[in-house]
């Protein structure tokens, strides 16, 4: 057997800087048309460009933006999770239980509400790692579970949180003293940063890459996939609570019916934010900014006066350009 | 000279066919003819060429240059289906089977019977099926779904397939690989009616017994070449196999045999699996290079799979140094120090689109490199480096994808993960696979470099030279057996291919072998 030459060093020599600069591109791509789209709608509408729309606008991707979040490490671990959207919905529902109904403080009822997303988020875990029941199918189920228990547990109506001082405020209020900034906006932030870390310093984030990029060779360095598949989608249901408090919060009331549709629109931030659903690759930042783009098209549509119809259409187009110019950009590579 | 056989025309010419791929020559000079009228066996090593040939005859592939020429025509196929049509089918190795559709639904597949162009017609579908399968004499229903019939009938259903096209040439590769005695003895009497006048069948096997049950003549072929053709009835298995293996073996090369007062580190005892593995023992010893031969699908990687837990055992004990080791899974194995570098580097050993830093400590990570759940970076980076220097990794650097870095490179940066874990066992399966010949020598030097320091290595290679130039005693493996520890003085390319290729299951004889030094007096 003759043998293949192999490519020499040197003409990878500066292939670290080249491949630095093409794992930010995606990012960087996404950033320029978040911005060319604001740019957009600013010339576009006379009311669009202030800062009372800005913070709008951030404002409302505070739901999706907390959800996509976690779905990030979802996706990168190459998995999927549909029960995000009804999950918050549930979440919801058990944050008017536990306030409401069993009448815990604040300090209790909300993390409760938060870890009953981890919870839902362990289950879809089980499901995947030790059932082996493929991520779709599993999330789906909890899908259709988490919508028929909000029903249930709601009786079909929504939950007010009147009696509850305090938990508008969540949402609603503003931390930080005689700046009209709203914290629904700043817990994102937060949540965002610290997820941000988690994936790129953690074992958890190092190996939510892993996974995803090769899951059989994970295992065969000894890491227990299971267990950390299991870890990644419970850290994911997290977010599914969180988000659960959040639009109860921002809505002051748990409303059952919501969550269907939510998953998608998450789903679609990830994807526009450059995250591989076959998994391996994808950022918080990216995700972040998918979510924007998702947010500053409803909004801009909306002041645009077109209809509600026309702006998922909007929507939908926007998607496929995404994942095409990420595909031909992986071609290049 | 085996009467009517020899006194036809060729059916078959290769000439002169030559076919690279990038970097690779795989055919080279290529010969071969196939006459009117006789089974012609094609032997050769794993990797001489046998399965470029059959690409380039099914029109998968087509020749850089040189002809075929089919019944004296020019044979020039621009892919499979035209092959057929010309008259040429191929049974791989690996079945063309869907598992879902019914055998006649299998057999003509994209040639179904049509009602109004738009509508299958079943009806017509099935009785063609039964008539064809009466003609073969073969026992199969036409509406059994081919996923429920046993690998057997599967191999007939494949068989049917090809022969529905009424070939000039059927070619078979390995076509008894599944199959026990008695459905190889049906499968001879189908080809033995398929053989006419004007027909002829080519039949690729390692298994000498069988290819002197069937075949008129033999060609060999070594390294994409061709190497010769004899009449079965004159030709000793010796001698064929001398023919297959052929190089010029450098013996002063050779590691020494390993030292009896050597601690044994692991012991496997009796190793059993499902599928394959039957009562598998061998010892490894400290500082030891335990060489693995075999012939495809001898169970070597399987054996290797089962040491780290990544194949479940259904039998058998493992012992390392000293202790019976429970292995559930590979995190088991790379705690007690045991490391599986597999052949397939690409799926089962590398993370492609990471870099060689997160692929160096990722099996080390949360042991060496984590406070509080988060990754010294400095720390891994540091260790990355000295990897990348002691193992001389070629990488611009340490932040470069491994995906882009060449094999030999990618290579080291597995060995590097294991080391980085304090593995002293190192399983290499295939170690020098799609590496090019001076990276090759670096991988081999760093193997002896390992073992001298004491860590003990596996190294599974169905490159014989390579067996032979590293290791200090070699099991052989046949069908899911070890058929013989050879010491690095006893082992000949000859001794080897003559253990692996018994078939210590079916065949009595090559079981009372076991253990008889015989080939090597030849």
């Amino acid at each position: 057997m003759t043998a293949v030459k192999a490519p020499a060093p040197e003409q990878q020599a500066g292939g670290g800087l080249v491949t630095a600069v093409k794992g930010r591109l995606q990012q960087l791509l996404a950033f320029a048309s978040l911005l060319v789209i604001y740019a957009f709608f600013s010339f576009a509408s006379p009311y669009f460009f202030s800062y009372g729309n800005f913070t709008a606008i951030l404002f409302s991707t505070v739901v999706i933006g907390t959800l996509a979040i976690g779905t990030t490490f979802v996706i990168i671990a190459g998995g999927i999770d549909l029960s995000i959207g009804t999950g918050m919905a549930l979440c919801a529902v058990m944050s008017g239980v536990f306030l409401t109904k069993l009448g815990l403080p604040l300090a209790l009822g909300v993390p409760a509400a938060i870890l009953f997303g981890g919870l839902m988020g362990l289950i879809n875990g089980i499901n995947v790692a030790l059932l082996k029941i493929p991520p779709f199918i599993a999330t789906l189920a909890m899908m259709l579970v988490a919508e028929g228990l909000a029903l249930v547990l709601s009786d079909s109506a929504p939950i007010y949180f009147n009696n509850v001082p305090g938990y508008t405020d969540i949402s609603t209020g503003n931390l930080i003293p005689g700046v009209e900034f709203p914290n629904a906006v700043l817990i994102l932030l937060a949540v965002a940063l610290m997820a941000g870390l988690l994936l790129t310093k953690s074992v958890l984030g190092r190996y939510t890459y892993s996974i995803g990029s090769n899951e059989e060779a994970t295992a065969l360095s000894g890491i227990d996939v299971r267990r950390w598949k299991i870890a990644i989608y419970c850290f994911a249901g997290l977010f599914i609570g969180l988000a659960g408090v959040m639009i109860s919060a921002r809505l002051g009331s748990a409303q059952p019916a919501t969550g269907m549709g939510y998953e998608l629109q998450a789903i679609a931030a990830v994807v526009i934010g450059g995250t591989s659903l076959s998994g391996g690759k994808g950022s918080i930042v990216g995700t972040l900014i998918g979510a924007l783009i998702i947010s500053v098209l409803n909004n801009g549509l909306q002041i645009m006066s077109i209809p509600q119809e026309w702006q998922n259409v909007i929507l939908g187009c926007v998607i496929l350009v995404a994942v095409y110019t990420d595909r031909i950009r992986k071609k290049e590579a | 000279m085996t009467g009517v056989a020899t006194m036809t025309k060729p059916l078959l010419e290769v000439e002169g066919v030559n076919k690279s791929f990038p970097g690779v020559r795989a055919l080279r000079d290529m010969r071969l003819e196939l006459r009117a009228g006789e089974v012609l066996a094609l032997v050769g090593e794993n990797g001489a060429g046998k399965s470029t040939l059959m690409k380039l005859l099914s029109g998968i592939h087509v020749p850089d240059s040189g002809t075929f020429r089919l019944a004296g025509q020019d044979y020039r196929p621009q892919g499979p289906r035209e092959a057929l049509e010309l008259g040429i089918s191929i049974i791989h190795q690996e079945f063309n089977l869907v598992p879902h559709l019914t055998v006649a639904q299998n057999i003509f597949i994209g040639r179904e019977p049509r009602r109004l162009r738009m509508m299958l017609d079943e009806g017509r579908l099935n009785a063609g099926t039964r008539t064809l399968l009466e003609r073969l004499r073969l026992p199969l229903d036409p509406r059994a779904v081919v996923g429920t019939l046993t690998v057997a009938n599967q191999q007939m259903v494949e068989i049917a397939k090809a022969l529905s096209y009424e070939p000039k040439v059927l070619i078979m590769d390995e076509p008894t690989a599944a199959l026990n005695d008695a459905e190889v003895a049906t499968l001879h009497e189908l080809i033995r009616r398929f053989v006419r006048p004007d027909t002829g069948v080519i039949y690729i096997s390692h298994r000498m017994e069988e290819i002197r049950r069937i075949a008129d003549r033999v060609t060999v072929i070594r390294d994409g070449e061709y190497v010769g053709t004899r009449e079965i009835a004159s030709a000793s298995t010796p001698e064929v196999i001398s023919l297959m293996v052929g190089r010029a073996i450098n013996t002063e090369a050779r590691p020494e045999n390993v030292r009896p007062g050597r601690e044994t580190v692991l012991t496997a005892t009796g190793l059993s699996t499902k599928a394959l593995l039957k009562d598998v023992s061998f010892d490894l010893r400290r500082g030891e290079i335990l060489g693995f031969a075999g012939l495809m699908g001898a169970g070597r990687t399987e054996t290797a799979r089962a040491l780290v837990g990544a194949d479940r055992l259904d039998a058998g004990t493992i012992t390392v140094h000293g202790r019976q080791a429970r292995i559930g899974n590979p995190a088991d194995a790379a705690r007690l120090g045991i490391g599986y570098l597999s052949e397939d580097r690409k799926r089962y050993g590398l993370l492609l689109e990471q870099d060689v830093q997160a692929n160096v400590v990722l099996a080390a990570l949360r042991d060496q490199f984590t406070t509080g759940g988060f990754v010294q970076d400095g720390a891994a980076r540091a260790r990355a480096k000295e990897y990348v220097d002691t193992l001389r990794i070629k990488t611009p650097s340490l932040d470069q994808t491994t995906k882009h870095l060449s094999g030999g490179n990618q290579q080291k940066v597995v060995i590097a993960k294991w080391l980085a874990k304090d593995c002293d066992i190192l399983i290499f399966d295939e170690p020098t696979r799609g590496i090019d010949v001076g990276a090759k020598e670096e991988i081999y030097t760093l193997l002896n470099e390992l073992a001298g320091q004491g860590k003990s290595i596996i190294m599974i290679s169905s490159e014989l030279p390579e067996i032979l130039r590293m290791s200090h005693r070699v099991v052989v493996m046949s069908e899911g057996r070890v058929t013989h520890v050879l010491d690095s003085d006893e082992a000949t390319q000859e001794n080897i291919m003559h253990y692996a290729t018994l078939r210590p299951d079916e065949n009595p004889a090559d079981a009372a072998e076991l253990g008889l030094d015989k080939a090597g007096q030849s």
